[in-house]
């Protein structure tokens, strides 16, 4: 990197509340070094229009490793940025141009309603992990790892689903919002492991249920949530839940035994 | 979406297999008795009926659709970004579509509403008991016409890419797509969507230069 800095025009989304109504504004940045994380670089922004007695952009953050998924920001026409397998807080400023102008907007669903600038409510992916998104076990002794024998094939592949951190670039991404990665991702976790299976069916009707009613768009197989997810999940994960779903609904739907026993 | 899409993938090898008999290089006799027995049996009327059926819930559920997604983002972006990461055809499903219902509607006028309800010559063979609609002729004229052979052959590039991305996405939705299946679905499907629409095609082209004398 000859280049050690960046001279940056920022498009930035400003939006004072869910209610108001938001607009572009344009910020301009002399001096960008070029391994700050894009995060850092808002930072800067902040700290210049604090300086300059501003409101500072509001950005939601919180790990800055990569592993928490809060940072959510749709930048140059791509969640997470032009990066791929990367969360806002890694990509780095050496992927960008000198004198680029940068677009950065909120993540947009109707399920992530705008709470203030960059700024999104993703409690939607809250309530339909509650619907489902978990396993029902009694609390006591942590039980023995080994007890319960796993295919290393089918342990690996459960592991993989559950690297999803709710992010919701799958929806951002999405031409459809729908919200079906994320979804398909939690319910491959349990479905792939013994553990997961007394509460399968349950788990798949009430999560699908619960996301068709937080309006996220239907899913029409195009692929760019994957291209797009942090974590490289896969789309095989929607036709597991599409098979699933359909053999749920097939075999009446009901709840399993185990599940409603108590 | 999935089975009226499969469904519909069904009916075109159907129909490109009748259709083919066009070519049969023999004035057309193949594709009337083709045309005859196809408007005379129960089970290809009634076939029939379920396809315009099934074509009819796939337009209704694809406004559906497109409803749904705009109601999902009401709001767009305004980054473009310099690289898209699903297909073209992936994303333009619904401009294709009714680019293809637009030609089913001067298809259906231009043949199957001709057939049914309006006059077609008939011919007679020497070795045949009853003269037969000739279904060829009204064909030969259509495509004799410069527009209406482009016109159909602009359609076929668009199935095509309908097809290319419609073929996988009816598996996926299903639930029939994994990791092992997903390269082949995907294989096959690109080559079918290539193959089946170029076959389509091949007729009003031939047809054509024929009309032209070649
Ligand atoms: C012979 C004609 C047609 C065939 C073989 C066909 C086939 C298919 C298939 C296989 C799918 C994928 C289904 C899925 O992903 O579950 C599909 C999707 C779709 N079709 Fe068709 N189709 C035809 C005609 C039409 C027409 C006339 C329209 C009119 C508007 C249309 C609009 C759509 C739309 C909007 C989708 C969207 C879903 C998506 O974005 O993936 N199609 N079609
Ligand atoms: S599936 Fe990927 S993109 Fe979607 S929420 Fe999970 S980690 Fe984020
Ligand atoms: S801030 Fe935690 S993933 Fe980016």
């Amino acid at each position: 990197m000859e280049n050690q800095s960046l001279r940056l025009k920022l498009r930035v989304w400003r939006q004072a509340s869910s209610q108001a109504k938001g607009a572009f504004e344009t910020y301009e940045l002399a001096a960008v070094p070029v391994h700050a994380s894009f995060l850092e670089m808002m930072d800067l922004l902040n700290e210049q229009l604090v300086r300059e007695d501003k409101e500072p952009v509001a950005f939601d953050h919180d790990c800055r490793e990569g592993i928490c998924g809060m940072c959510s920001m749709y930048i140059n026409g791509r969640a997470h940025g032009p990066q791929r397998g990367t969360t806002t807080c890694q990509l780095h400023m050496r992927h960008f141009r000198d004198g680029e102008t940068i677009t950065v907007e909120p993540f947009r669903a109707a399920a992530f309603p705008v709470l203030k600038d960059l700024a999104v409510n993703r409690s939607a992916f809250d309530r339909i992990q509650q619907a489902g998104g978990y396993v029902t076990v009694n609390t006591g002794n942590a039980p023995d790892g080994n007890a319960v024998p796993i295919p290393k094939t089918d342990a690996d592949e459960a592991f993989m689903s559950a690297a999803c951190i709710g992010c919701g670039a799958c929806v951002a991404a999405c031409k459809n919002a729908s919200a079906m990665l994320f979804v398909s991702a939690k319910v491959s976790q349990y479905a792939l492991l013994p553990q997961g299976q007394p509460e399968h069916r349950e788990r798949v009707l009430s999560m699908v249920e619960a996301m068709d009613m937080e309006g996220f768009g239907h899913c029409t197989n195009t692929g760019a949530c994957e291209a797009e997810c942090p974590k490289g999940i896969s789309v095989e994960n929607i036709a597991r839940l599409n098979r699933s779903y359909l053999a749920a609904q097939l075999s009446g739907g009901g709840t399993s035994a185990v599940a409603t026993s108590d | 979406m999935a089975l009226t899409g499969l469904f519909l993938i069904l009916f075109l090898v159907v129909h490109l297999i009748g259709n083919l008999q066009l070519l049969a290089g023999d004035g057309g006799r193949r594709f009337n008795e083709y045309s005859h027995f196809m408007s005379h049996s129960l089970l290809i009327q009634t076939v029939s009926k379920l396809n315009f059926a099934f074509i009819i819930l796939h337009v209704l559920y694809s406004l559906w659709l497109s409803r749904q997604a705009h109601a999902a983002r009401p709001q767009g972006y305004e980054g473009k970004p310099a690289l898209q990461t699903a297909t073209w055809s992936s994303r333009n499903m619904g401009i294709l579509g009714t680019v293809i219902l637009l030609f089913l509607i001067v298809h259906l006028k231009g043949f199957w509403y001709e057939f049914k309800f309006g006059s077609v010559p008939s011919i007679s063979y020497a070795d045949a008991p009853e003269p037969l609609h000739d279904a060829y002729e009204v064909v030969r004229a259509a495509y004799a016409q410069a527009w209406y052979a482009g016109f159909y052959i602009l359609s076929m590039i668009f199935l095509g890419f309908h097809l290319h991305h419609g073929f996988q996405s009816a598996f996926h939705t299903l639930g029939l797509s994994n990791y092992r299946y997903k390269p082949l679905i995907r294989a096959v499907g690109t080559v079918f969507a290539i193959l089946v629409p170029m076959l389509f095609a091949l007729i009003p082209a031939v047809m054509h230069l024929q009309s032209l004398g070649y």
